[in-house]
């Protein structure tokens, strides 16, 4: 089996005068969770049309496992399932039928195409609705078949164009949980999204994109202590009851806390520097102190200001 | 690191992939209101049709077996084809731009030319289904009247209705990759085939005098002059005092290589346009 490759060479895409993306180089490979993060009209879906066909780069080459997917769509593809914005369905087909067509189409073996489609319905929770005419769907509906149909064939790579866009709450939480799930398939999944929660909370790698050029791409730690202040980093503790002063002395004096934000009686934001070492010590402190913790994970308000900051600067 | 637990799954060849986007498409058409409404219409012209015949008996249609068919078949047909190109190849690429079905579609490790191809054959069959109805009414009101003696160039005008209907659907489907809107598709092809073909035919021959050899509307000509005993001649001119009219009816091979070149031409243009066009 291949090591799953995401890669864009030289990628550009100008529309007369206008370049919607310049130069895109960038290589993902392994199994992870790429978030793809920029400002509306960044080049995001840009850069993800090129690498599933639907658009032709001005210049440069989209590989997806070695393959260019201008020369050889169908092979790059074979391994890849992909969500671009919010495709319509063919409105007289059923959920079940659209879902049977793209899994006859990805080569799901006859035998296993009832089990294929059917698992994929039940990811999206869309069971009830599997005889229904997707022309009768309503938005949030027709993304989730649409997202069904990305993962029918089980795809070792993963092109997700805002994938919760046009979800309601509990959808958005229901695509991060299958995104999770691929992840612990250990599969590549490159993902747009507007969300920085979202992709604080799923995603081990961020690539920001601005005016179709590529700020920065890294590991989400490495990006906000990088571009912290003064290798600053910031998370985020949750508990089940709340804190008392006693408690918040206590851990405002480990070693390597620069501050703390209590932001609702039961969730604090430390500022601390040291890295992933201390980022442990401060775990443990916590946890050792017996007062509830029950989360502990990167702020997305760290990501937020990593963001804003390439962003702005990039303007 | 490599990942382990992916199924190794060969993607199947573009003949069987196309096959899988004509029975979902064809399904999709199928169940349309637009196929329920070019049925509606096609009976209704059939059924117009049985009863002006039976009622007021035209001695033009039931004179022979022929004159019949001739009457019956050359009144209607071209007019049903045209219908179902425009009604089933009008917006079926434009479409998938428009309506972003092709995002549903294009994604998936598939070449676009399979997609092309899957849906002309879609719009093909569903095409024949209308056709086939018409067909079938025709030959029921001729066996009425002249029991099932069909005369062999019935058979001919069947077979050269089938390919002109092949190249109405190449030409519509070539429209349909050009424009990104379906309603201009449409109606475009609607006024080529409806307006401007007829009309240029109709000057071209008549007024510059000249053979229409490139127009489709003339190549099928041949559907309804195979029906006339004997065929009628290549060029007829006649003389009207000071003025001469030559009239041009293409040769059945003409006629044959005219809509058979429509098909290629516009087939291989179609694919490579909508093989090239962005979905931005």
């Amino acid at each position: 089996m291949v090591n799953p490759s995401i890669e864009a060479v030289d990628l550009t895409k100008c529309y007369n005068s206008f370049c919607a993306l310049s130069d895109l180089s960038l290589r993902l490979e392994g199994a992870k969770c790429v978030g793809f993060l920029g400002p509306n009209g960044a080049g995001k879906t840009t850069a993800l049309k090129i690498l599933t066909g639907l658009i032709r780069p001005t210049k440069g080459k989209a590989l997806i496992n070695g393959i260019d997917v201008q020369e050889d769509k169908k092979a790059a593809l074979s391994t890849c399932g992909a969500l671009i914005e919010t495709p319509e369905i063919y409105p007289a087909l059923s959920v079940k039928e659209a879902l049977m067509m793209v899994a006859e189409i990805r080569g799901v073996p006859s035998a296993a195409r009832k089990d294929a489609v059917m698992k994929a319905i039940s990811e999206v929770k869309m069971e009830e609705w599997i005889d229904m005419k997707c022309g009768k769907l309503s938005k949030g509906m027709r993304q989730r078949v649409n997202l069904a149909a990305a993962l029918i064939s089980d795809p070792m790579i993963m092109l997700l164009d805002e994938p919760s866009s046009g979800l309601d709450p509990r959808g958005m939480a229901e695509v991060r949980e299958i995104v999770k799930g691929l992840k612990k398939k250990d599969r590549l999944i490159f993902m747009s999204s507007h969300l920085l929660s979202e992709v604080t909370e799923i995603c081990d790698e961020v690539a920001i994109l601005d005016h179709g050029r590529l700020l920065a791409y890294d590991t989400l730690e490495r990006l906000t202590s990088a571009l912290s202040v003064g290798n600053a980093r910031e998370c985020e503790a949750s508990f089940s009851r709340d804190l008392s002063s006693d408690a918040l002395k206590e851990i405002g004096s480990t070693e390597g806390v620069l501050g703390l934000k209590l932001v609702e009686p039961r969730r604090l934001i430390l500022s601390f520097e040291g890295g992933n070492e201390a980022q442990e010590r401060i775990l443990a402190k916590i946890a050792g102190l017996g007062v509830g913790l029950i989360a502990f994970k990167s702020s997305s308000s760290a990501l937020e200001e990593t963001y804003l900051r390439l962003v702005k600067d990039s303007r | 690191m490599r990942i382990e637990n992916v199924p190794e799954r060969a993607i199947p060849r573009s003949a069987s992939q196309l096959k899988t986007i004509a029975k979902y498409e064809l399904t999709n058409y199928l169940r349309s209101r637009r196929f329920y409404v070019l049925l509606a219409i096609t009976l209704i012209i059939s059924g117009l049709l049985t009863a002006v015949v039976a009622y007021y008996r035209p001695s033009g249609f039931l004179s022979s077996p022929l004159g019949f068919y001739s009457s019956w078949w050359g009144l209607a047909v071209t007019y049903i084809l045209i219908l179902s190109g425009i009604f089933f190849g009008g917006d079926a690429i434009s479409g998938e731009f428009q309506n972003k079905t092709g995002y549903f579609l294009v994604v998936n490790p598939v070449k676009r030319s399979t997609i092309y191809a899957g849906k002309w054959a879609a719009a093909f069959i569903a095409s024949l289904a209308v056709f086939g109805t018409f067909t079938v009414v025709t030959v029921a009101n001729g066996a009425y009247y002249f029991g099932l003696d069909v005369p062999y160039q019935f058979g001919l005008s069947l077979a050269f209705s089938v390919l002109y209907l092949i190249s109405i659907l190449g030409v519509t489907f070539f429209f349909s990759s050009i424009f990104k809107s379906g309603s201009i598709s449409i109606l475009v092809t609607a006024i080529l085939f409806l307006f401007a073909l007829p009309l240029t035919q109709s000057l071209v021959s008549n007024l510059a005098q000249m053979e229409p050899w490139f127009l489709i509307t003339y190549g099928a000509e041949i559907i309804g002059n195979v029906l006339k005993d004997p065929y009628p001649a290549h060029i007829v001119t006649v003389q009207l005092g000071r003025v001469t009219f030559t009239t041009y009816n293409a040769p059945i091979l003409n006629g044959i290589a005219i809509m058979a070149a429509y098909f290629l031409v516009c087939a291989a243009l179609g694919m490579i346009i909508f093989d090239r066009r962005d979905f931005s």
